[in-house]
């Protein structure tokens, strides 16, 4: 049973909540704010900043000076385009996991988990070469499968404890109806399973889209998504505080409005499907 | 509840998964390991034959080889300890009754959408810097004198911008733990006679123990191999070169293969003793 | 036609042996209950048949065709769940008519059964609606629903009625009967509850610890247990059983008799004892009695009314026809 709460108590809980809620999400405020200023009014105090006039210059200059759209492309078809090879990959694997366990089951997930635990500097070089001996650096599809492969243990953990909420049951009627195991997984678990997967997705959309090991490392111009159009701003230039802003909120909007838009499914893709 | 027909069915669809994974970690982990036992300098003369283990001793011999082990351990121990005391307290303030809670919530998770570049870049220049930057305006206007953080304590600078990367993973699964708490539990317990902080020790706590481990189980895994926020942000100097930032750079910026891949199998064995330590406790916990 | 064989069936989880070495025939159109306490195998037994598990060894023969092997898919087996297992994101229309569809049925024919059997089970007005809008009981007929659209050689009900309150259960059982009559169809049924099994079986299949304690009709059950587990299993109150010189005097180890086998009288009869709970439920009376010289407390029922009450002076009459007699390994000594 719910519990009337006194309206004072209520005020004091959302004063402190807000107030830590806008420390914590205050330098993306901030950066917001100084994106559109002009670069000589982003380095005043924050009262003169607050003050300045408004400008969209900084992400005109932004897009001129190194292509924002084809980067905004790479980093969308990277991080799409991996999680759904993952979802394909990942699926089968998690049915067989979640409706046929065996002793091995639980041994298998955490070794899929403990190969994220591999330090992915200790076989870039190898990596690298063989991206050089097979024409995949700087190439979207290379990348491509190395995104995919680095998420796909967090894909199958994940769908594994979706799948396991559905009962067993439910797939036994349908193989009592007369469905073949392609028409189980097509009919009845993936209609079911839709927000666990739909959560899959998000998350794994956006920890590709962050993901800067491997997108800094093989890539160089062609291919090279938001995480590495954003690297090229920390040599000495961008301490041009406007640009570097303007540069921060493009790389990290359309991520922040896909979460924001999305905010119950990714909460629950956020817990890793680990805690309910 | 499984038939022969469903069981070799299953062994089939798992196949491409454990494939693929299998030889992402193999392939790899065989190059590496043959790189280590050669002297390799492709920009200098190439693969100049077998060396045993030298690269091995001279890689544990170096004298950055143990600092960072520590530096690696230091910032793992450091965010997590952050993340998870900041976080039972922020999922504990959440929980409770407030006036736009949807809101605040939005707030809170929005540094997990920050990519790690643009996060390093934004903290290093845009908070820190000594000069321009908004914290140092802050305690010039309180009449301080403003502090380099990334030189000054460096450490701690990383971490903190680790940890504001890592907080709302770690306080969203916190919450989403305390909201299925059963509110007739916590009733029983008031009757009982137990306060809020008795409470809060024997019924809450408990109650996110499995929260919690999922919290460390994931964060270690990401955090061992943290680096993009030290690249941007110090480039491994004032201590806080991490073991992956030092692999790196042998690797990378001194274009010495054989002694980078001697560290990377250091580093693979130093997660998989942290590995091994935390499936055992994650093993169990994770089985309800 | 639904004849179903098994043949020297074995099942083992690990070392566990569930159901140990099992022979038993299915006629085609019977209605079979599987009866037994939870954890006798009933349920693995009719998982066995239905495919969705494996048998150790041994053969399941259906309609004279070894189906020891063949899927689930494709032994033409219908099956009621517990939990119903509905498809909860399609309509009942759709639950209906989803094993038409794998069965590759034409749209014209899928519609024209689905619409069938939504008549038969009155749930006509409830096609278009999800599985989560349904009460329990209309939930449970769309699980027939789907069941009899296929036309099946038999039908696998598992303890279909446990999720339903007491009131619906009842109904439902009736319904299920009267389907039984009208399709005519093999059903073999699952349940723990004794009186499921007398009321809608023409064979029952008492079931404990993954043996076949007995088989046979209903009343064969009731008036002839072969052993003191089927005695004690069928039949409500329980039979009364009574160890000790009364059971010597007839030469038998343990004997037993039904509470509604025994007269009561407040001046004369063989066994003198003091009532301890009366159950006063209009048309009968349970009384518990406890007598001297008997070590059991013995239950007793009396048609209705007989204004007993706590702590009054009774004695009891068994009806010497009626009682069973068991040696010393507890089976039945004709």
């Amino acid at each position: 049973m719910a519990r009337m709460v006194s309206t004072r108590r209520k005020t004091i809980n959302t004063v402190l909540a807000w107030g830590v809620g806008l420390i914590i999400f205050f330098p993306i405020l901030w950066i917001t704010v100084l994106s559109f200023k002009s670069e000589g009014d982003a380095i005043r105090t924050p009262i003169e900043v607050l003050t300045a006039p408004w400008t969209l210059e900084s992400y005109a200059t932004v897009q001129e000076r190194s292509n924002y759209l084809k980067h905004f492309w790479n980093s969308v078809i990277l991080s799409v385009g991996s999680t759904f090879l993952g979802l394909l990959v990942a699926v089968p694997a998690a049915w067989s996991m979640a409706f046929v366990p065996s002793k091995r089951t639980k041994d298998i997930l955490m070794w899929m988990l403990s190969t994220k635990m591999l330090p992915a500097v200790g076989v870039l070089y190898p990596i690298y070469l063989l991206f050089i001996r097979m024409g995949l650096l700087d190439s979207r599809l290379g990348l491509t499968i190395v995104l995919m492969l680095i998420n796909l243990p967090i894909i199958v953990w994940m769908l594994y404890t979706y799948f396991r909420e559905i009962p067993g049951e439910i797939l036994e009627a349908a193989r009592m109806d007369g469905a073949g195991l392609r028409e189980e997984i097509l009919y009845v678990l993936t209609p079911m399973a839709v927000p666990g997967i739909a959560s899959t997705v998000l998350l794994n959309v956006i920890l590709a889209w962050n993901e800067a090991f491997w997108t800094l490392n093989l890539t160089a111009a062609t291919a090279a998504p938001l995480t590495a159009f954003i690297a090229s701003y920390s040599s000495p230039e961008g301490l041009f505080y406007a640009k570097l802003s303007a540069a921060s909120v493009m790389a990290i909007a359309p991520i922040l409005i896909l979460g924001w838009f999305s905010q119950k499914q990714l909460v629950r893709g956020l817990t890793f499907g680990a805690v309910k | 509840m499984a038939t022969r027909h469903s069981r070799s069915a299953a062994r089939l669809m798992m196949a491409p998964a454990v494939v693929l994974l299998l030889g992402w970690m193999l392939v790899p982990l065989v190059m590496t390991l043959w790189f280590s036992f050669r002297k390799y300098l492709p920009l200098r003369g190439g693969d100049l034959g077998w060396v045993g283990f030298d690269n091995y001793a001279s890689f544990i011999r170096s004298s950055a080889f143990w600092p960072s082990v520590q530096v690696t351990l230091t910032l793992v121990v450091g965010v997590l300890a952050i993340t998870l005391v900041v976080g039972v307290l922020l999922a504990l303030l959440l929980d409770q009754p407030m006036w736009g809670q949807g809101i605040v919530r939005i707030l809170v998770i929005a540094p997990f959408f920050v990519m790690p570049t643009v996060s390093a870049l934004v903290w290093k220049n845009i908070m820190m810097d000594p000069n321009n930057g908004f914290l140092g305006h802050l305690w010039r206007a309180v009449g301080l004198q403003p502090i380099d953080w990334l030189s000054q304590a460096s450490m701690g600078s990383i971490i903190l911008i680790v940890s504001w990367e890592w907080l709302p993973f770690a306080t969203l699964i916190l919450l989403t733990a305390l909201q299925s708490l059963d509110s007739e539990q916590m009733e029983a317990a008031e009757m009982d006679g137990a306060g809020p902080l008795a409470r809060f020790g024997f019924i809450t706590l408990p109650h996110l123990g499995r929260a919690i481990t999922v919290v460390i189980l994931i964060q270690t895994i990401f955090l061992l191999s943290i680096f993009a926020e030290i690249f941007v942000t110090t480039g491994g100097a004032f201590g806080t070169r991490t073991l992956t930032y030092l692999i790196y750079q042998r690797v990378l910026e001194s274009q010495n293969v054989g002694l980078g891949s001697a560290g990377g199998v250091y580093a693979i064995i130093l997660a998989n003793i942290v590995a091994i330590f935390l499936m055992r406790i994650v093993g169990k916990n994770l089985d309800a | 036609m639904g004849q179903i064989l098994l043949e020297k069936v074995v099942k083992r989880f690990g070392d566990v042996e569930v159901i140990p070495p099992l022979d038993l025939t299915i006629e085609d159109g019977e209605f079979v209950v599987f009866v037994g306490p939870s954890g006798c195998g009933k349920s693995t037994l009719l998982r066995l048949i239905a495919g969705l598990e494996d048998v150790t060894s041994g053969r399941i023969v259906i309609d004279g065709k070894d189906a020891t092997n063949i899927p689930p898919a494709k032994r033409s087996l219908a099956m009621v769940f517990q939990s119903y297992a509905l498809y909860p994101h399609m309509s009942v229309r759709k639950n209906i008519a989803f094993p038409l569809r794998m069965a590759g049925f034409d749209k014209a024919e899928i519609d024209r059964r689905v619409a069938a059997a939504a008549d038969v089970l009155n749930l006509t007005p409830y096609l278009d609606r999800r599985p989560g809008q349904l009460s329990g009981g209309q939930r449970q007929r769309v699980a027939i629903g789907r069941a009899i659209v296929r036309e099946p050689a038999a039908f696998l009900f598992d303890e279909p009625l446990s999720n339903l309150d007491a009131a619906l259960r009842v109904g439902m059982r009736l319904e299920i009967s009267e389907l039984h009559n009208r399709l005519k169809t093999t059903m073999i049924y699952v349940t723990h509850d004794q009186v499921e099994a007398m009321t809608m079986a023409d064979k029952i299949v008492v079931l404990h610890a993954g043996r076949i304690e007995q088989v046979g009709s209903p009343l064969e059950l009731y008036s002839r247990p072969r052993n003191l587990f089927v005695a004690g299993f069928i039949g409500s109150p329980n039979m009364n059983f009574i160890t000790g010189p009364e059971a010597d005097k007839l030469n038998a180890a343990t004997i037993g008799v039904r509470p509604e086998h025994i007269q009561v009288s407040t001046t004369e009869g063989r066994w003198k004892g003091t009532v301890g709970v009366a159950e006063h439920l209009g048309s009968d009376t349970f009384l518990h009695v406890h007598a001297t010289g008997l070590a059991e407390t013995i239950t007793v029922r009396a048609s209705g009314e007989v204004g007993l009450r706590h702590g009054d002076t009774v004695w009891l009459t068994p009806e010497d026809d009626k009682i069973h007699r068991f040696d010393s390994n507890g089976l039945r000594i004709e």
